[in-house]
């Protein structure tokens, strides 16, 4: 009810008042934001309702349970439900306050401005240099010297650059698994993306890889709007600065049941069910 | 009623009883080893259908090795003549064999140009661009035509093809027995092969890997020529090699289409005999047992096996060295 009173007011500032309250309300207004959004597979509703803003140079972290439709949610934010047949969606899904599913937006376009990251690492099997480069070298032929500098730079956002720079031309495939997330990290950094999705990043590392892309997505959040989707409720509560809390209702369609600052849902959360998640009562 | 039910209860407590005593019959000898016989039956049974496999293999090689050792004894042909000799000619003792290796090299190379890009073309619109339900009609159609028999295919190059390349490209230019036609018709038989293990090929790719190039924002091309194509690459590359094997083994269409009797030319729009040709059109002949003649087709024979046994070899180093391991 507040998220939309500011929305309306930010939106009669832009259009009457001048250019410095546009820059204060435009840093203001959430980068991402679905609206009452239902997703389906076939008849199937997998998510509804959800309304969820995401704030740029913020971690948004969505938690809840198994099957409650946190990675659906996630993948309808770069429409990576598309891939799959018979699903569809209702509600709006905005990026800079433009509908990503309207039909004149493309799908190509969208997800290299919502760049995604993995639940498994999942580097192609190319060189590490190739990898990284893939992204760039969709959008055009680029001169070698300046790619070099993309990769270097992407890898050293992903905290990667030292532990691969002799390397670059061996296989990605032959990093361990931590590294191999990073370099899937690097790799959407150098498309230069506005928004980065993670869904389950680390859940197939151990703590010392999760720990370091932990830290990475401190670094990252200074840049882009995050969406994280998580079963590590710890992992939540350490990196995020929001929290979404979904659960699966009766007939299995999940449903944000509280959205708040990270540090009110894990300490006095206003949901009955969602207290019981964050101190491990059930899920 | 009641007797019977006191039968039934004896009967469980016997059953019971039975099976306590199967399972432990004694407390000192329940970890002894027990002989097993329906397992040695069968494991022997498999070892011997494996065996059959790689004994008939191993009579092939004596038998082709035998008769070309004989060929290669006489003093009418030397090694080196048989490797760089460009007539073959048994009835004036001419055993050069390039005529025919260069034949059937002609007829592969046209079928391969064929047959990988079709094929390959094929595969990825199966694997990436169908719908599940174009899918289950398409690939049941293309394995339809690997069952076409071979002899079907000849007479298709003979009436179909060849009349077709002569209005194309004149009368004059082409021969009505030729290689190229051959060589086309053989393409469109190996389609369904390299289509059909491309194809398997391409869909063993991890679906992480396609989801990872279109969240990069790479179209749907892009991501199969880009990604899943060079991470499918050892399995192509195998469907490639056993395409190339097939056409060199091709016996029907060429023998055919192409022509009857050795030629050493490199226009593919002339007559040559390939060497499976002339196997067939020779041994189908009177020949005498143990003449030189009879043992010439073995000595071509071995070159076929020597052919495809590296192109075999090739493929296996193919698919190790390439084979990418996903998590």
């Amino acid at each position: 009810m507040t998220q939309r009173a500011t929305l309306v007011s930010a939106m009669n500032a832009m259009t009457n008042i001048g250019t410095d309250t546009q820059t204060i309300v435009a840093a203001d207004a959430p980068k991402m934001k679905t609206e009452s959004l239902s997703i389906y597979y076939s008849a199937f509703r997998a998510v509804a309702d959800v309304t969820l803003p995401v704030r740029d140079r913020q971690i948004t972290a969505i938690i809840g349970p198994s099957g409650c439709g946190k990675s659906t949610l996630l993948r309808a934010l770069n429409r990576m439900n598309d891939l799959v047949a018979g699903s569809h969606i209702q509600g709006k899904v905005t990026l800079d306050g433009e509908d990503i599913y309207a039909p004149n937006m493309d799908v190509v376009d969208i997800r290299r401005r919502i760049g995604m990251v993995f639940q498994r690492p999942n580097p192609f099997p190319k060189t590490i240099y190739d990898n990284v480069a893939f992204g760039p070298r969709l959008y055009g032929r680029i001169p070698k010297t300046e790619l070099d500098e993309i990769v270097e730079s992407s890898l050293r956002r992903a905290a990667l650059w030292d532990e691969v720079k002799d390397k670059l031309k061996q296989s990605g495939l032959a990093l361990s698994g931590g590294q191999q997330q990073r370099l899937c990290i690097a790799r959407a950094v150098a498309a230069e993306p506005e928004v980065i999705l993670m869904d389950e990043p680390c859940s197939a590392l151990d703590p010392v890889a999760t720990l370091k892309i932990e830290e990475l997505m401190q670094e990252l959040k200074k840049d882009y709007a995050i969406v994280i989707v998580t079963h590590n409720m710890q992992q939540a509560a350490r990196v995020s600065d929001y929290t979404a809390m979904m659960m699966m209702r009766s007939d299995r369609a999940g449903e944000m049941i509280e959205l708040d600052q990270t540090q009110k849902i894990f300490t006095r959360p206003g949901d009955k069910r969602t207290e019981d998640y964050v101190s491990g009562r059930f899920g | 009623m009641t007797k019977g039910v006191e039968m039934r209860e004896q009967n469980i407590t016997m059953t019971i009883g039975r099976g306590v005593v199967v399972a432990r019959p004694d407390s000192r000898d329940a970890l002894r080893k027990r002989p097993r016989v329906g397992e040695r039956v069968i494991q022997s049974l498999l070892f011997a259908c494996g065996f059959i496999s790689i004994f008939t293999t191993l009579g092939i090689v004596f038998v082709l090795g035998e008769e070309s050792f004989l060929f290669f004894g006489s003093e009418e042909v030397s090694i080196i003549e048989f490797v760089t000799g460009t007539v073959w000619q048994p009835a004036v003792g001419e055993f050069g064999i390039l005529p025919l290796l260069l034949s059937t090299l002609i007829t592969s190379i046209v079928a391969m140009l064929v047959a990988i890009p079709v094929g390959l073309s094929a595969a990825i619109f199966l694997s990436e661009y169908a719908s599940p339900k174009a899918r289950s009609i398409l690939k049941p159609v293309l394995e339809l035509l690997a069952g076409v028999p071979t002899v079907v295919y000849g007479y298709f190059a003979l009436t179909f093809m060849t009349p077709l390349l002569r209005s194309v490209f004149g009368q004059d230019t082409i021969e009505v027995y030729n290689m190229a036609s051959a060589g086309l018709v053989m393409g469109i038989m190996i389609v369904p092969l390299v289509a059909s293990m491309s194809e398997d090929a391409l869909t063993a790719v991890p679906r992480s890997m396609r989801e990872a190039a279109f969240g990069l924002g790479a179209t749907k091309l892009e991501t199969s020529v880009s990604v899943v194509v060079p991470a499918a690459v050892s399995g192509i590359m195998a469907a490639v090699i056993v395409g190339i094997s097939r056409a060199i083994g091709e016996t029907m269409i060429v023998a055919l289409a192409a022509g009857a009797g050795p030629n050493f030319t490199f226009n593919p729009f002339k007559a040559a005999e390939t060497m499976t040709g002339h196997i067939a059109r020779i041994s189908g002949g009177d020949l005498s047992y143990n003449s030189i003649d009879y043992n010439s087709i073995f000595a071509i024979g071995i070159t076929l096996f020597l052919m495809t046994l590296g192109l075999n070899i090739i493929s296996r180093y193919f698919v190790n060295r390439f084979r990418e391991v996903y998590q």
